[in-house]
Order: structure tokens, then sequence, then C-alpha cells
């Protein structure tokens, strides 16, 4: 799905290689991100949740504690670290807003 | 003072901070009423998603629904939270750099198309309307139980207040409504929350109250009482549910992409100045919500032991004061089954239905239900899950001035999300299919007017259906989650991540995704409710938790077509080029 067409301008083809670049770790970080965001809810909470009751966190059954509470603290931090990298990587490729 | 005094001044103290802030920010452009300028600070703009997103359901229902369900909850407070996850990453920081003032504007312009643009404006109106029936009707229970009004005049006030800063203040008016909202109730929220969580645990802190043993002496841990204690009773176990897991797996989901799809909350993003000011925002935004859906779970579990404590087996002549009250309001009902005089609790339905009340009194000087018996089990007592947190305080003997707070709270809850959801009404006929499909040549000003006639009207027809709630309305919330999830949702999605997908493609899947879930949820909610049942179910899936099949057909049917048809113009991927860079 190349974008650039043969008569783009050298300059753009330039913006478009770094940017090129950008997406696709912005695209690595999403996908580990998300994968982070499935196993904490719908893994730890619903699919191992049986597995994980065995365990506890105080009075947490820890599946339990999961899908009641740990899920949320987990998808806070995502947001956060996404937006440290993010910044990051902006920077990086000079692209930050 | 005693504390109907207190509730009519903390509830009319709020109503006049709101109408104050409404008054200092008028909207004087479009783009004031639209998106409050696009100048909001990233961190007052999370607090105001954080109270146009939670509703009525979240603030006085959904604590309730987790006592009765305990486990089975969960997909609510995961499905509720976890799609800010999707917002932050997926959505928000690219429709900001897209900069417009409607997700139909996105839909339109990306897919090049007048038509997916009215698909997307037929999406948005559908589930925006299915939302606010059930806050206008939040509203009115408040006030009929708080302050001995009519519901319906409480609707109309609802409806008087919400007009003024909906309509004279747009987004900007709401937006600043919102912040006040958020700490009115919040604060409301969580001030029962320590003291009830204290009470039980002797741990002020919910979070960990819950996790921590109860005060009794037994050494037991709060769930594992629960646990017993039902068990006993013969529920099933707290901590165990009984929806199948698929079941669960599959509501969690909808709730989340459908959290993503929303257009009010999508809205709320565009109103920051950057792309990445609106990934920030959507973390503040978790925040504030995580403090009271993190605090949801704690006080459900409290609010049933203290229910079971304080009514089962006790002489309904010593019933405490709260159950009559709730009783007096059709809400909580008692039949002397086994004419002993006290109250039993038990697992099954009392008697069929919702009660009816006779006009006499029975043996004990409770209110006759006049419903059909229901004899296969042992339970009496019929209380309707929204009294949870409203009459939590009570339970817990609380002092008046917080049940006045939770009043005022319950109200912020519903109003703020009410407006929200009246703007993206109003805006979407305004800008979408005013000025931008059937009259582009209408000025500044004539938009401005439009917009807030379009307010005006959506507010009367919320109105309406909180004062004549159509049999439907509880029914088909499943709806607007369901719809944003196999509609809107994989539009926006495949518009920043593929740049192949195209008008064809895009429509195809929104038009697919949109009538399988209408007619699933129609099916089995409004023209044959009594199939519905697990045996019935599209591999096991509920209603509510279809959406997430309509979503995958979406996104199958809109790649098949997208393949098999030419590919968007080349200035489209130029626009998906601007959209995913923040800069410029």
């Amino acid at each position: 799905m190349s974008e650039t067409s043969l008569d783009t301008p050298d300059k753009d083809a330039e913006t478009s290689v770094t940017e090129k670049a950008y997406w696709s770790q912005n695209i690595r970080l999403l996908c580990t991100l998300m994968s982070i965001w499935f196993l904490v809810s719908f893994g730890a909470g619903i699919l191992f949740r049986d597995f994980l009751d065995q365990f506890a966190i105080g009075g947490y059954p820890l599946g339990f504690w999961f899908a009641q509470q740990g899920a949320i603290y987990f998808f806070i931090l995502l947001i956060i670290i996404y937006n440290v990298r993010m910044k990051r990587i902006e920077r990086q490729y000079d692209l930050d807003d | 003072m005693t504390t109907q005094t207190l509730i009519y001044l903390f509830v009319g103290l709020s109503f006049a901070l709101y109408i104050g802030i409404a008054i200092a920010s008028r909207a004087g452009s479009t783009k004031e009423f639209y998106v409050a300028g696009g100048g909001v600070n990233p961190v007052v703009n999370g607090m105001a998603t954080a109270a146009d997103w939670m509703s009525a359901a979240s603030f006085i229902s959904m604590a309730g629904i987790i006592a009765f369900s305990g486990y089975d909850g969960s997909v609510y407070l995961m499905g509720w939270t976890g799609g800010y996850v999707m917002l932050a990453l997926l959505l928000a920081p690219y429709l900001k750099k897209f900069g417009q003032y409607t997700v139909p504007d996105f839909i339109g312009t990306r897919y090049y198309s007048k038509a997916a643009r009215v698909v997307a404006v037929i999406c948005l109106i559908f589930i925006s309307f299915t939302y606010i029936a059930g806050q206008m009707r939040g509203v009115g229970i408040v006030f009929s139980r708080f302050l001995d009004v009519p519901i319906n005049l409480g609707v109309i006030i609802g409806m008087g207040i919400v007009f003024i800063y909906a309509v004279l203040g747009g987004m900007k008016g709401i937006t600043y409504t919102q912040v006040a909202q958020y700490c009115v109730l919040i604060f409301a929220y969580m001030v029962p929350a320590f003291f009830i969580s204290f009470l039980i645990t002797g741990n002020p802190v919910p979070q960990l109250g819950l996790g921590s043993t109860v005060n009794d002496g037994s050494g037991l841990y709060v769930l594992q009482k629960l646990d017993l204690v039902l068990q006993d009773m013969g529920f099933g176990a707290y901590t165990d549910g009984s929806k199948s897991m698929i079941d669960v797996f599959c509501i969690t989901a909808a709730l989340m992409v459908g959290t993503a799809g929303l257009p009010h909350v999508i809205v709320r993003f565009f109103t920051v100045p950057k792309a990445s000011d609106a990934r920030k925002s959507a973390g503040w935004a978790l925040v504030f919500i995580a403090l009271l859906y993190t605090t949801a779970p704690a006080v459900g579990a409290f609010a049933r032991l203290n229910f079971i404590d304080s009514v089962n087996n006790v002489e309904y002549a010593h019933a405490p004061e709260w159950f009559k009250n709730w009783e007096s309001n059709d809400l909580i009902a008692w039949r002397d089954k086994n004419g002993d005089g006290k109250m039993q609790l038990g697992k099954g339905d009392p008697f069929e239905g919702a009660p009816e009340f006779a006009a006499d009194t029975g043996a004990s000087g409770e209110r006759v239900v006049a419903n059909a018996a229901a004899d296969d089990n042992a339970n009496e007592v019929y209380v309707d899950r929204d009294i949870m947190v409203l009459a939590n305080p009570e339970i817990a003997n609380l002092p008046g001035w917080v049940i006045a707070l939770v009043a005022a709270g319950g109200l912020a809850a519903a109003l703020s999300t009410a407006a929200g959801l009246l703007l993206v009404i109003s805006s979407s006929i305004s800008h979408d299919l005013l000025k931008s499909t059937f009259r582009p040549q209408i000025t500044e000003k004539g938009e401005l007017l439009a917009a807030r006639i379009a307010a005006t009207a959506a507010i009367v027809v919320a109105g309406y259906l909180g004062i004549y709630p159509p049999g439907w309305v509880a029914q088909v919330v499943a709806f607007a989650f369901g719809l944003a999830a196999a509609s809107l949702f994989p539009a926006i999605f495949m518009g920043i991540f593929s740049k192949r997908m195209n008008r064809e493609g895009a429509i195809a899947g929104m038009v697919t995704g949109l009538s399988f879930t209408f007619l699933y949820i129609g099916w089995f909610k409004l023209w044959s409710p009594e199939s519905n049942v697990a045996a019935n179910w599209l591999f096991g899936i509920s209603p509510e938790g279809i959406g997430v099949i309509g979503m995958l057909l979406n996104f199958a049917v809109a790649i098949a077509v997208a393949r098999f048809t030419s590919a968007p113009p080349k200035e489209i991927g130029w626009l998906v080029d601007k959209i995913r860079v923040p800069r410029g």
C-alpha cells in the first residue's frame, strides 16, 4: 500500500520515510499494549479466572480481583505508558505537536 | 435541620451552581457551541468526560446490579472502563488531529460520501436517544423519592435545568457544568462508601475494605462471608456468578468497544487543543472514572450484606424505616407467604413481575401486593436493585446530610450525561444534516440558531420519554452499546488504520453490523421476549453481548467489499497520513 507514487518530489518522499518509520513503531507499541489490555481483562478476569481464584490478594480471590479491581488499575497504567512512550517516539522523529 | 430541608438545600445549591456556570460561559460561535472553542485543558476535559460518561446507570444502578449478581457484575466494571484504553490508544488522538466537530464529520469526510455521513447520523441519533430516556427516568426517580415531587414534575424541572446550560452554553457551558457535576457526584458517591466500609470492615477505603475481614469478630473476609451467607440462603456464591463464560466475554467486549464508539464520549476529545492532549485527557478521564468504578463493587458487596442483616427474618412490624419509605415508593414489596409476620429472603421471585399494590394493608400493616403468586420458592421480598445506592446511607444509618448529598449526586450524574447526549444529537442535526448535507449555504449564525433549536427539540423529546417511559426503554439499553460497537467503531477504526478501506466497504460494513445487531436485539427483547433464553441464543451469546458479533461481521463485510471495489482517491491517502502524525 505504498502511497509515495513516482511523481512526488524527493522532499515529500523523505518525510514519508520518517513518517512510515514512526508509524510502524507506533503500531508495534500498540500491539504490545493492547495484548496486555486483553490479558489483564479478558484473560485474568474471565478466561483464566477459575485458575487464578486459587490464589488470593487479601480477601480477594485473584481472578475476582482482576475482574472487579485489577483490570481497571492496569488500564490506567497502560494509558500512562502509552502517553510517555509516544511522546518519546514523536520527539525522536521530530513529529510531536 | 431535618433531612428533608438538607436535601432541598443541597439540590438547590447544586442547581444554582450549574446555572451560574452556564450564564458565565455562553457560546458565541458554532466552534464554541460544538467543541467549547477547542481550547479546554486536558485534565479539565478528563473530568468533564468522566461526568459525561458516568450516567444515572453508573451512579444509581451499577452497585445495585453488582450487589445482586456478584461476579457477573464484572462485565460492567471491565466493560465500561476498558473502552478508555481503546479510546486513548486507537481513536482519540487521530480524531482530534482530524479536527472537526462531530463523529459523522469524520466518517463523511474519510469515506468521501454523504451517504456514509447520513448512515452515521442515523446510528448516532438512535444510540443517543436510547441512552437519554434512561437519564430522564433517573432524574424523575431521585426527585420523587428525595424531594417528594411527583416524577413528572421532577422530569420537567430536570429538563429546564438542562435547557438552560445546554441551549445557552452549548459544549462550552456543558464542559464547565460537567466539571462541577463530577465534583458533586464523586463526593456524593465516596462519602457514604467510606462510612459503610469503615462500619463493616474497620477500613475506610472501600477498595481495601472489600478485601478485608468483617468487623463482627468472625475473622471471615467480606467476600467469604457473602459467599457463605448467600449459599446458606440457597443462592449461588457471590464470587461465582451464573452467566456462561462466553457470554461474560462477549458482553464485556461489546461494552468496551461500544464505549469507544459512543459519539457523546468521542466528541469530548475534540475540545482539547492538540492530538497528544486527547490521549492524555483519556487517561485523566479513566482516572476520574476509576475512582467510582473501583468503589462500586465494594458498595455493592457491603450493601448486600447490610440488606440481608437488616431484613432477613426480621418481623415486618420492626422493619427499618427506610424499608417502609421505599415500600411507599413502590420499589420494595413484601408478601408474607408463610404467614409468620417475618420477612424471609431467598432465591427466586417473590411473586410474578413488578409489584402492583392493592389499596388495603395486610395483617402486619404491609402494603398488599396484587400480583400472581410464585409459590415455587420461599422468597418474600421484592426489591428494585436501583435503590441500593440511594438507600445505602439510610440502611447504614448515616446522618441526614449524607442522604442529601447522594440525592444531589444522583441528579448531577443524570443531568451531566443527558446534556452531553443532547449536544451530540443537536450538532448532528444542525452540522451534519443541515450544514454539510442538505443546506450548505446556511450562515454561521443560522447554523448556531439551528443547533439551539435542535437541542430544544431534543430536550422536549427526551422529557417526553422520561414522563411516558415506553415499556421498551429498559429493555433496549443493550441497543446503545451493541449498535455503537457494531456500526460506528469499526468504521472509525478502519478509517484511521487502513488506507485501503473505501466508501463502499465502510457503508456495507456499517449497514450489515447495524442491521444484524438491531434485528438480533429486537427479536429477543421486543418481538419475541419469551424466546430470550440461552438455549435459543446464537453461540450462547445474549442480546447484551451480540454487538461483538455485529462488529466482526462489520469488519468482515467491509474488508471483503473494499477488496472488490476501487481504492479510495489519492486525497484520502493524504488525509489519513495527516491524521496519523501529531505535528501540523
